[in-house]
């Protein structure tokens, strides 16, 4: 690449511990990709410091000595972008892991490269733009039918751009020319994009449209914008995997990008045979057709893990380039952030709490800043949607990484081991959770759902709040000690609990849960509080309110698919019931 | 081979070597002091300056005039099939005066990570004819399911009577057992090499050794000879092999000291950075290959200093492997075998291993309610101590009554009553039973319809 310091391209290795390593007499720039070793073993410049270049390594060391050979690509460490993205599983420096169990067998080996993309495969090229035609960075020149998904083949985002002297459909691999601009710059269906810079954008826009999930806690009381950013903390146990492998399931962005950093291999493998089975809601196309995963299981070598996160957003952003709405999951930062502590301390800096280095809150923030919905350069818009898992050690929030987290993102769906065990699940506390768009959003469940829908959800927050404080008193002196009409309302809260915030993941019906139905049954719900409400008045107790039988009847409700004439019937009798009691 | 006798500093388990030629990352290391004593290292650091070696024994009797070889290459373990039945120490050297292992392959130690996309999904359920297990925390083949406990409470009972009983319903496959002790006792040592004699198992066992006496160092690399014995005897020779680590705290223990000696920075309570990564590498060696017969199921034993889940040795645990089993003090103390506290585990697996074509259809739902029951039971405890149990409404006082029962019942068993799934599942029912009908909500009608005890007796009546 840089001609003329061919000769200072390549050094020798000095020092070797664990995935870092010192070089001397090498020219190298931050973050340039070098070769390390004999076996010629993928790394990444990561400090100079005087003659050394240190550099972390993607792969196992073990066996590597001074003396042997180091050379620079002066390539930074980039992902290749372009048809064939979808469906595919990378590691965390975007090797195919299909294709190293073809080229190493079942277990990973090193020094085993492997692009990207198929430079192979021919993919049909429709060309949407014309001879003559003016382009510039970013402009949309064609497309391929890449699943269901269709790949828009854009000007690359450093192109000068130019006017178009040759264009032609047909079929192609992503290294021929698809497009000739006069001044002779060819354009092929490949762009590669160095990881850890944020590709342009012309424009970010306000978070003014939920993200629906089809999880009623999620999608009713604390919900995430398209664009916006979501923590799950959680400690070990309380079923965040499940909650994140939800909203990679259902939630209404076209495309997903999962992200498994330092997780486990079994999980991983569950979601890589359970994605292709499943079927996308609105298409009917396996799910895996707008998905790509990145799999860096807790074993594979740590500094990749540190690469992972940002191969999956250049990925993100890459289709959000093209207006699609993109959810990323990133499961979980916390390892990506312990993978820099082991990083930072191999290299003896001066760490910062716990251990962490003092750039972390600096690292989180950029990540999460890459997030949003924007106007393209292209003119479509798109947006990339950043749920971040974090595992706090002991479940304790107070610790760097939950807390520099929190301080950036804008929801927070808290986790609570109590309630898994409970088997309440998801296991999201609503009482420490929050979403900070739900202002930004109230207009659009005005228009979408119902003007009633914010006004309900307000009164669901208040009983639920109202419980917490009521459970107090209970835990004291015991239910019968209340007021009759607040054990009317500890009822209507448990009912809020059992009947809307549960929710079965492992249920073909209760899995996904449409808007409107959560708004059905809310409305049920509020229902019933309102007919105990006037009951009390006109004199029925507490018992007789909360004897009902009919309400019992409303968590069937969730397990049915055509709710609604079993809906219509429960309101019936309910009324029924309480036309009874008022005539007794 | 060079010898060099060029030790610049000792400092606990680690020798600093200078003026050396190259020396590979990682690479065996042998240690030859002045009576011609042999000892055992591996590099931990090199440089054209420097080579920091740790010593896998005692460094008692290394002086500058140790003589120190470097061999060239990464630890390698000999494996081959005679290894079932066998005792080695925690270094891999037999100690039970039979011969040396005849090895059939040399394997790396460390361990390649297998790659997601080879492996299987887990699915087969493991019976372990433990009811809390098998109920409602299924171990499943290819998992990795620690057991949590403390001193002075029964895991190694809880360890053996799996070890024992576990099987696969319906399949004539046996289990070859790999045992590695660190740091236990020789008193716990010999309880579980009797166990394994008198039921026959030790045949199909190979058990490392590092017992309390033997060298702390030694015990890092005594659970990847035992992973690396059981992924040859999985994915080799297709056994099912159950890898029973204990104790892992002291592992975790050993980790540390090294990282003291090192002087490296240190992450909570002193223990270094990398452990997450660390134990990550032994954990992980667990599951199933695509194509492949065997597999590897791992039950590390830990116990939590001061019964504190949140120390980082179970809590990083916990975030590596596939839920927890935790042995609790309080049922232990009631007098309650297996004194397994169900609330706090949790097999993440157990949802691929359970339902129609595994366990039983019903089994998902009658867990989940089992659970939701129990937990609300044992809520109302902490407010019975307080208010007395005539406050309770009528509905409480009946989950008060399941929770007891739960413990009495469906925990409790014996040492070696070994359960069927279904008789955990019916057990389970009968309990439920005892709570009014339209309080299962965990549970759909059509389910209940089948299996509650009311109306299965009128089926057969």
């Amino acid at each position: 690449m840089k001609k003329g310091k061919e000769n200072r391209a390549h050094g020798a290795l000095k020092r070797i511990s664990g995935p870092v390593v010192t070089a001397v007499g090498l020219d190298a720039h931050m973050y340039d990709v070098v070769k390390v070793g004999d076996e010629e073993l993928m790394g990444e410049v990561i400090k100079i410091e005087g003659e050394n270049t240190i550099i972390q390594v993607y792969e196992d060391t073990a066996g590597i000595r001074p003396g042997e050979p180091v050379s620079n690509t002066g390539l930074s460490l980039a992902v290749e972008l372009g048809p064939g993205l979808l469906t595919s599983i990378y590691d965390g420096i975007q090797r195919p892991l299909e294709v190293l169990v073809d080229k190493m067998g079942n277990f990973i080996e090193r020094g085993v490269s492997a692009p990207g993309l198929s430079h192979e495969k021919k993919w049909e090229f429709v060309p949407t733009m014309k001879v003559g035609d003016v382009v510039k960075a970013g402009d949309i020149l064609g497309t391929v039918q890449e699943t269901n998904i269709v790949h828009k083949v854009m000007v690359p985002p450093r192109s000068k751009g130019g006017k178009i002297k040759k264009i032609v459909g047909g079929n192609f691999t992503v290294d021929e020319t698809i497009c000739t601009f006069e001044d002779g710059t060819e354009i092929t269906m490949l762009q590669r994009w160095p990881v850890r810079v944020p590709r342009p954008v012309k424009e970010k826009l306000n978070p003014d449209i939920p993200l629906i999930t089809g999880q009623r806690i999620l999608d009713g009381l604390f919900p995430i914008a398209k664009g916006g950013t979501a923590a799950i903390p959680g400690p070990f146990g309380s079923g965040k995997t499940v909650t994140q492998q939800q909203l990679a399931k259902w939630s209404d962005a076209e495309i997903v990008v999962y992200i498994g950093c330092g997780e486990r291999g079994n999980e991983m493998t569950e979601v890589l045979t359970e994605f292709p089975e499943l079927e996308d809601p609105k298409t009917g196309k396996p799910l895996m057709e707008r998905t790509v995963l990145i799999a860096n299981t807790s074993n594979m070598p740590v500094a990749a893990r540190e690469a992972s996160v940002y191969t999956g957003i250049t990925i993100a952003e890459y289709f959000r380039d093209m207006g699609y709405d993109v959810s990323l999951m990133a499961d979980s930062t916390s390892r990506w952030a312990e993978a820099m502590r082991e990083i930072s301390s191999r290299l003896e800096e001066m760490p910062g709490e716990e251990g962490y280095p003092a750039y972390l809150a600096a690292r989180l923030s950029e990540f999460y800043e890459r997030a949003g919905r924007v106007v393209n350069n292209n003119g479509t818009s798109g947006s990339v949607s950043v749920i971040g898992a974090v595992s706090p050690p002991g479940g304790d929030f107070s610790e760097p990484v939950t807390q520099n987290t929190l301080r950036i993102v804008k929801v927070f769906w808290a986790l609570d081991a109590k309630l898994s065990q409970r088997r309440h699940f998801p296991a999201i506390n609503w009482l420490n959770s929050y979403s900070l768009y739900l202002d930004a959003l109230n207009e659009w469940y005005d228009r979408e759902v119902s003007p009633e829908w914010n006004p309900l959800r307000a009164w669901a927050m208040g009983v639920l709040q109202k419980e917490a404080e009521l459970q107090e008193i209970v835990q004291l002196v015991g239910s019968d000690a209340l007021p009759d009409e607040e054990q009317v309302t500890i009822e209507v809260a448990r009912m809020i609990r059992e009947i809307f915030l549960q929710q079965n993941a492992y249920d073909a019906v209760d899995t996904f849960c449409p808007m409107a139905k959560q708004y059905d049954m809310m409305k049920a719900i509020k229902r019933y509080a309102d007919l105990a409400r006037t009951a009390q008045i006109g004199g029925a107790t507490p018992q007789q309110v909360v004897g009902i039988k009919s309400k019992n009847e409303l968590v069937q409700i969730k397990f049915i698919k055509d709710y609604e004439p079993v809906l219509d019937k429960i309101l019936k009798d309910m009324e029924t019931e309480f036309e009874a009691m008022r005539a007794a | 081979m060079k010898e060099y006798r060029t030790i610049a500093q000792i400092a606990g388990p680690l020798i600093f070597v200078e003026k050396t030629e190259p020396v590979g990352y990682n690479e065996l290391v042998n240690i030859v002091t002045a009576d011609g004593t042999q000892k055992r290292g591996q590099v931990l650091d090199t440089s054209d300056e420097i080579v920091v070696v740790q010593v896998f024994e005692t460094t008692a009797g290394i002086g500058r005039d140790s003589g120190i070889r470097f061999t060239g290459e990464t630890i390698k373990m000999p494996v081959g099939r005679d290894m079932l039945g066998r005792i080695l120490s925690g270094g891999g050297k037999p100690i039970d005066g039979g011969p040396e292992i005849v090895p059939e392959k040399r394997l790396e130690t460390t361990g390649a990570a297998i790659n997601p996309y080879a492996r299987a999904p887990p699915a087969d359920f493991i019976q372990t004819g433990i009811s809390t297990i098998d109920g409602t925390n299924t171990l499943v083949r290819g998992q990795k399911l620690p057991i949590f406990s403390a001193s002075g409470l029964p895991h190694n009972d809880v360890a053996l009577q799996i070890a024992r009983q576990a099987k696969v319903p319906g399949s004539t496959e046996e289990f070859a057992v790999v045992f590695a002790a660190m740091g236990i006792t020789r008193e716990e040592a010999n309880y579980f090499m009797a166990d394994f004699e008198k039921t026959g198992a030790l045949e199909r066992a190979v058990v490392f050794l590092n017992l309390a006496d033997d060298p702390a160092v030694e015990r890092i690399i005594t659970p990847r000879l035992a992973l690396t014995t059981a992924e040859y005897l999985a994915f080799d020779l297709g056994y099912h092999v159950l890898v029973i680590l204990t104790d892992m705290t002291n592992y975790c223990e050993a980790l540390r000291q090294i990282g003291a000696a090192r002087e490296e920075v240190p992450g909570r309570r002193g223990y270094p950075g990398y452990m997450y990564t660390d134990l990550a590498s032994i954990y992980e060696r667990a599951g199933i290959i695509k194509g492949v017969k065997g597999s590897v199921t791992q039950i590390p034993i830990l116990t939590m200093p001061g019964d504190d889940i949140t120390h980082p040795i179970p809590d990083l645990t916990g975030y590596i492997t596939e839920g927890q089993i935790v042995v609790n003090r309080d049922l232990h103390r009631k007098g309650i075998y297996a004194p397994i506290n169900v609330l706090p585990s949790l097999s993440r697996l157990m949802n691929l291993g359970i339902g129609k074509g595994h366990t039983r259809e019903d089994h998902k739902k009658v867990s989940d309610q089992l659970y939701a029951a129990y937990a609300e039971g044992n809520d109302l405890r902490g407010l019975v101590a307080i208010v007395g149990k005539d406050a309770l409404s009528e509905r409480d006082r009946m989950f008060l009554e399941f929770a007891d029962l739960f413990e009495d019942r469906f925990v409790r068993q014996g040492l070696y009553e070994d359960r069927s799934i279904e008789e955990t599942l019916d057990l389970g029912w009968d309990l439920l039973a005892t709570l009014p009908e339209e309080q299962l909500v965990r549970i759909d009608r059509e389910l209940i319809q089948k299996y509650h005890p009311k109306y299965r007796k009128k089926a057969q009546g």
